[in-house]
């Protein structure tokens, strides 16, 4: 199927790259020893992404695709100076990869790891390059196509009123788990830890600085501004620590999971209500300055200081599916697990609509889509490696929440060490202190051990005595797009929430009433905010039920848009190419409906969320629960049962727009009536320089 | 190379900007002059305003 070498040199070229990617993954597959380089990781991946970018994307485009570097894209036809711009191909880039790159591959990653490197690491660099980036290529392709339009639209054009509000519904549903999620995670980052919430807070009034000067001082200066902004976030990750070693201020910044969690919905609220220019605007040209900067930084880190990965292959959690941050076994878990950085759902919401309006030709589509997932991929694995890089025991002790391995730091620690993992608490206090910090015990959600991982690497590879300063650089920096994501995701969330109310009462949906915009953000944050307040009391740390729901709730929306996609290229009259999104859609649908059964179903109370609902009834009516677990648990036992709803109902919605496709293919190949291809009239560009 | 070097780094800060979106204005204005000359143009906050509530009323950013 692969498209045939040229010359010999190349056929030579490609056996001899070929052997060096098997090498890299045979060293990283098969490595006995006590430990392996963190090189050989960054070896494989690269070798993979080039490889498949080279032959299997440029096959699809070819075969598949059919791109046509004379048809004018939207952007040039549309031009309207704003959204639809042609834009150069590298700036494309940049602004596409901005876009998709968000928190999820840095966490979802970090998580999997409890099973050993092998599973999560196989499943990066498999699913991006079969998966992920396919998804988002095609999708961002058939937008291309139909004149920049949305996921949604698509869907419903495409497969009838069924597949597009199960779009609609879909998109909706990742945003308020996703937020939910991300909003724990900062929980756990900031609770009892005052360096990390005055650091976090002082970035509030940066932004707002930010915003200011763009509008008012210098109008439309991104660089200058964006340059002025980071400067002041260096100096709240020092205010950080001058807070932190102050007696009289310590007190103040020191709050616990609920108070950040008040603290999380409040921002959310206030960002989404607030004009644009103020607050989300300047904090998402920060945070994405300092991605990128961070994640190049990260990557030359790493190759600095080459640094062994010292977590096993395989743990025995792959197997008995009793992890500590999450349970379920290796299969289905890896695989919703980390959606992010392997194929995630929410990327064909950029890659429609958004994106589409910037090419200035056709061909880009390779580059643009296909390339920015694996970079994205490429992040994933350097998270792998920064959670890999510590010892198995410190990153257990760091994310085991205490309803799992005690309270005390010495049970933590005797039941860490009992399962072959060794961890002293001598060795946790001292890495707290190094680190800045009270404890690093129980800090579920990625976020802390992640900041441990970067932080090693930095200090190794700039020296000095600043362990604790690159810690909490490296939680501010997560935290800075985390609430980026929850912020922008809370105002298209409300957009999105206003569109359904439009049907319910009309002014309501107008988005140009102040009135409505507080009453439909005060719904969509209390939604959100509903999950995140049942993560933060859940006993076993609430990370165990919100990511599998937010790794399911992802791959709900990669399996529409395969559908869409599958759909669209049968009726191109492809059917015997229509694998291509088919296979991963197969098995994207396997696995999320296989999770989401055991999720709901699954008799291990601490699995399936019914039988922990029945589990905790039991104990609330035999009277077994202490006070306090009593008074929260009708509470905990009612979410878990609006859980396992939400994770049947995210099936139903998957299988029938599978079904909808389905049937939609076999009236299109009996010969009988469908929606006609929605695709626009071939125009021929007049843009000869984005040719070239 | 001397002779070069400048050039080269006038095309990193040029790309930078464009990247950045600080050129945007610049942009709008030439494309404005081509199309409706007739009309005055916006001012730079005006236009800036537009831009960023545009920008960020669609999905922007992802997980």
């Amino acid at each position: 199927m692969l498209k045939m070498p040229k010359s010999i040199t190349a056929g030579v070229g490609l056996v001899g790259f070929s052997l060096l990617a098997a090498s890299a993954f045979g060293a990283v597959a098969l490595e006995k020893g006590e430990t392996i380089n963190a090189l050989w990781f960054i070896a494989a991946a690269v070798l993979n992404y080039l490889i498949a970018y080279r032959f299997y994307s440029a096959w699809i485009c070819a075969k598949v695709l059919v791109l046509d570097e004379t048809r004018a894209t939207p952007a040039e036809r549309f031009n309207n100076g704003r959204d639809f711009v042609p834009t150069n191909k590298w700036v494309a880039f940049g602004h596409h990869f901005a876009a998709i790159a968000g928190p999820g591959p840095l966490i979802g990653p970090t998580l999997a790891m409890q099973f050993g490197f092998l599973p999560g690491t196989i499943w990066i660099l498999v699913g991006a390059v079969l998966g992920g980036c396919v998804q988002d290529m095609v999708i961002m392709f058939c937008s291309t196509r139909r004149d920049g339009r949305s996921l949604g639209q698509m869907a419903r054009d495409e497969l009838g009123p069924v597949g597009g509000w199960a779009a609609l519904i879909g998109s909706m549903m990742i945003m308020i788990i996703l937020i939910a999620v991300l909003g724990l995670v900062i929980v756990k980052a900031m609770k009892h830890s005052p360096w990390a919430t005055a650091t976090v807070l002082g970035t509030i009034p940066v932004a707002m600085i930010v915003g200011l000067y763009m509008r008012g001082i210098r109008p439309g200066k991104v660089l200058e501004g964006s340059i002025l902004g980071i400067l002041l976030l260096l100096g709240c990750v020092w205010f950080g620590g001058v807070v932190s070693g102050s007696e009289s201020w310590r007190d103040a910044f020191d709050w616990n999971d609920m108070q950040c969690a008040w603290f999380v919905m409040i921002y959310g609220f206030s960002a989404a209500v607030l004009p644009v220019w103020l607050l989300l605007a300047p904090r998402d040209y920060l945070s994405t300055f300092l991605k990128l900067g961070v994640v190049f930084m990260l990557a030359g880190a790493i190759m600095i200081t080459a640094p062994e990965v010292k977590m096993p292959a395989l743990t025995q959690f792959a197997e008995n599916g009793m992890g500590p941050i999450f349970k379920g076994s290796l299969f289905p878990f890896v695989f919703v697990t980390i959606a992010c950085g392997a194929i995630s759902g929410f990327h064909s919401l950029v890659s429609s609509g958004t994106t589409p309006k910037l090419l200035a030709n056709e061909k880009e589509i390779r580059m643009i889509g296909y390339g920015s997932m694996a970079l994205e991929s490429f992040v994933a694995i350097m998270a792998v490696i920064a959670a890999c890089v510590m010892e198995p025991g410190v990153y257990f002790a760091i994310n085991s929440p205490a309803g799992v391995v005690g309270k005390e730091a010495a049970a933590a620690v005797a039941t860490i060490t009992s399962w072959g993992y060794p961890v002293t608490v001598e060795q946790m206090n001292a890495l707290a202190a190094e680190m800045g910090e009270k404890t690093l015990f129980a800090r579920t959600g990625g976020a802390p051990s992640l900041a441990v991982g970067m932080a090693t690497i930095f200090h190794e590879t700039f020296g000095g005595k600043m362990l604790d300063m690159w810690y909490h650089f490296a939680i501010m920096f997560e935290v800075l797009f985390i609430l980026t994501t929850l912020d922008a995701g809370t105002r298209v969330g409300r957009f999105m929430l206003q569109d359904l109310l439009r049907h319910v009462s009309r002014p309501l949906g107008d988005v140009s009433s102040y009135p409505a915009t507080v009453v439909s953000s005060l719904i969509f944050v209390a939604a959100w905010g509903y999950f995140l307040v049942q993560g933060v009391k859940d006993p076993l740390g609430g990370v165990n039920i919100l990511w599998p729901l937010f790794g399911i709730s992802n791959q709900l929306l990669a399996g529409i848009a395969l559908t869409v996609a599958t759909g669209i290229i049968i009726k191109m009259g492809k059917l015997r190419y229509a694998w291509v999104t088919a296979l991963p859609l197969a098995w994207l649908a396997t696995m999320c409906t296989w999770a989401a059964i055991e999720k709901t179903f699954s008799s291990n109370p601490a699995i399936g969320f019914l039988a922990g609902a029945n589990k905790m009834a039991a104990d609330l009516a035999a009277g077994v629960l202490p006070p306090d677990k009593a008074a929260a648990a009708p509470a905990l036992i009612f979410g878990q049962r609006i859980d396992a709803a939400l994770a049947v109902l995210f099936v139903a919605v998957l299988w029938t727009v599978i079904f909808d496709m389905i049937r939609m293919s076999r009236r299109y190949l009996a010969g009988r009536p469908v929606p006609a291809l929605s695709e626009s009239a071939y125009s021929r560009t007049q843009l000869e320089w984005a040719r070239g | 190379m001397s002779a070069a070097l400048p050039a080269d780094l006038r095309k990193l800060w040029e790309f930078m900007r464009s990247v950045a979106g600080d050129d945007a204005y610049e942009r709008y204005l030439e494309r404005h002059a081509r199309t409706h000359p007739e009309l005055p143009p916006l001012t730079p906050a005006e236009f800036f305003a537009d831009e960023q509530e545009r920008k960020w009323s669609g999905v922007s950013r992802c997980c």
